[in-house]
């Protein structure tokens, strides 16, 4: 029976430990993340039904969404953090890790393949220096790949940043990329 | 004003959208000023089931019928919803977003004339994120009915009322299967629930949802507006209306275009998508994106209708065909879509999260040039296994065996050429 005196302690001062880390977090979001967020809330039945658009509007602030923020949003909504995680690296335009300036979705569904995506991102690979999932060391671009983007009359395409680009070439990603150094500078 | 091609009537050469005021003097919300307060939600659903229209998301179901399933003895005070699958993804689909960037009113005025007919008090646009022009488009227009009395409390001063949101989804491919896109409205992971209950009954929250995608919706005021006998009468054969046909790959003039629905394969291929490119013969095509079975030149005088294209083994799907040319290697064609959808998978459930992987190995290995006899009987076994429908949660592991069971089928040469080792001028020497 005794045993169990420290174990009960252990946990109560665990419990104490992670509630004081949690209030912490509430300094974590802005002003108007929580705003944003509280606003979504409010057209929902319960907190956590917000957790997708709250992800989407902490990394609107930041580019991407770290451990701390994803502990500060699931604190937010009462829910556990790993179940938003679960959530978070669900989706693949949720960035668990920081993104570029703008990141860049090469299309590489059908349409995009029979007309040369392969050889096109290779092109934008050589031309940034980075392989898909990757960053450029200046932080400008991120290369991703990304299911059909609707446009395939226009094949190939890509978005970069908010811009469609529609029957991409080598030529028009050199003059797109051509002024970035490249090569891991 | 074109009665013939309703969706599309509004559609301008240079693809700008028509605003509040353009659609309206074309004719825009007279269905809404014609319905609201005026027919019953009754009248409507008749009217719907009478016409014949067929959801235009893919599986071709019976819009009146799905929604007659939702119940009309609703508790005041409780929700209903309705949904619109705004999640284009589909690989070589590209139709809904021309509908929404040229035309968003027609979109709303079709959605608040579905909601009136089941009469949900909450609808939502539930579109994939890269669709930035739409999504905004959809906003302002959404905001001008509100300004304009069609949206919110009280529509045109009747005691209907109806809250519309545009929700921009955060990616993956499954949120278009339609309760995965309500599990991701909800804010979870996007995986697909089992069925029964159906989202009719039991949807968003519990409570009864309606999903049906744009070019489904699209239709409904036209067809409200217009009734059911001039829908049917749009139609070249036994299925009705009009249907947004595409087509990509390597011919001369790729697009898409609304046309009555069951105009022939050929006339879609020869006469507005111009044919194939100087130098390239037509080898087969995919009829209605990514996930439905190859046809082949002998099937060009099909009519593009569910049914037709149905009975020669492959599915009308979105419409919108995929076209393989002789200078593009079939295996290559197969991995493409296989690999696509092994990455899209939600790994809910074993079939589709382990079996993908599996399959888009082996077509690694055959197409790299490492593939054994073997590896035809294994896929074999995959596609009986994983092709079935009943052994996964839903229809995404089971679409993706369409291409390549139908692909070693039509172009078992290319594989075996693959496998004796004899290469593939197509993928060494070709653009891929």
């Amino acid at each position: 029976m005794s045993d169990l005196i420290p174990i009960v302690s252990v946990a109560e001062a665990a419990l104490s430990e992670e509630k004081a880390a949690l209030s912490g977090l509430n300094a974590v979001l802005s002003e108007a993340e929580l705003t944003a967020i509280d606003r979504e809330i409010s057209h929902v039945p319960y907190r956590s039904a917000a957790a997708i658009d709250a992800l989407k509007i902490v990394q609107s602030h930041r580019g991407w969404v770290s451990d701390e923020n994803l502990r500060a949003i699931a604190h937010h909504l009462e829910m556990s953090a790993a179940e938003l995680e679960g959530i978070a690296t669900f989706y693949n335009l949720i960035f668990r890790r920081p993104v570029g300036n703008k990141v860049i979705l090469l299309c590489n569904s059908i349409s995009c393949w029979i007309k040369g995506c392969d050889n096109l991102q290779k092109k934008v690979s050589e031309q940034l220096g980075v392989d898909l999932g990757q960053t450029t060391p200046d932080n400008r671009y991120t290369l991703l790949p990304v299911t059909c983007l609707g446009a395939c009359d226009k094949a190939p395409v890509m978005m970069v940043g908010d811009d469609l680009h529609e029957d991409v070439t080598e030529q028009a990603v050199q003059t797109l990329f051509g002024d970035h150094g490249g090569g891991g500078e | 004003m074109s009665l013939d091609r309703p969706l599309t009537r509004n559609v301008r050469p240079d693809r700008s959208p028509t605003d509040l005021a353009a659609y309206e003097a074309n004719g825009g919300y007279r269905g809404l000023h014609g319905a609201i307060g005026k027919l019953t939600p009754s009248d409507c659903l008749q009217i719907l089931k009478n016409s014949n229209l067929r959801g235009r998301g893919g599986a071709g179901f019976p819009t009146g019928m799905k929604w007659s399933f939702v119940p009309m003895d609703n508790p005041s005070g409780s929700h209903k919803y309705l949904i619109c699958n705004a999640d284009e993804m589909e690989p070589g689909t590209f139709k809904d977003r021309l509908l929404m960037e040229c035309d968003p009113h027609q979109l709303i005025e079709g959605m608040i004339l579905s909601a009136y007919t089941i009469q949900a008090d909450v609808a939502y646009i539930f579109i994939r994120a890269e669709y930035i022009k739409a999504t905004q488009l959809l906003r302002e227009a959404i905001a001008a009915c509100h300004d304009k009395g069609y949206l919110g409390k009280n529509i045109l001063g009747t005691d209907y009322s109806l809250e519309m949101h545009v929700h921009v989804s955060a990616g993956r491919y499954i949120c278009g299967e339609e309760t995965a896109l309500i599990s991701a409205l909800e804010g979870k992971r996007a995986n697909p629930r089992a069925k029964p209950p159906f989202p009719q009954v039991s949807g968003l929250w519990g409570r009864p949802t309606i999903v049906n995608n744009v070019e489904t919706l699209c239709n409904v005021h036209h067809i409200i507006e217009r009734g059911a006998d001039w829908f049917q009468s749009l139609g070249l054969t036994a299925d009705a209306g009009t249907k947004m046909y595409g087509v990509s790959g390597r011919v001369k003039n790729p697009g898409c275009w609304e046309l009555p629905i069951g105009t022939p394969v050929r006339e879609i291929l020869e006469d507005y998508a111009g044919g194939m490119e100087d130098g390239y013969q037509l080898r087969g095509f995919l009829p209605g994106g990514g996930s439905t079975d190859f046809l082949t030149t002998e099937h060009l005088d099909l009519a593009m209708d569910y049914d037709t294209i149905g009975k020669a083994g492959s599915r009308m799907g979105t419409g919108t065909m995929i076209i393989l040319d002789d200078k593009t290697c079939p295996v290559g064609f197969v991995k493409n879509l296989v690999e696509f959808f092994a990455r899209e998978s939600c790994g809910f459930c074993t079939p589709c999260r382990d079996g993908l992987p599996w399959c888009a190995q082996v077509l690694d290995d055959i197409e790299q040039g490492r593939g054994l006899q073997e590896d035809m009987d294994t896929l074999a076994r995959q596609v009986e296994f994983i092709g079935a429908m009943g052994n996964t949660h839903c229809a995404l592991a089971p679409g993706a065996m369409e291409p390549l069971a139908s692909g070693m089928k039509y172009f078992r040469e290319d594989f075996q050429r693959h496998i004796d080792g004899a290469g593939c001028p197509w993928c060494d020497g070709g653009i891929h």
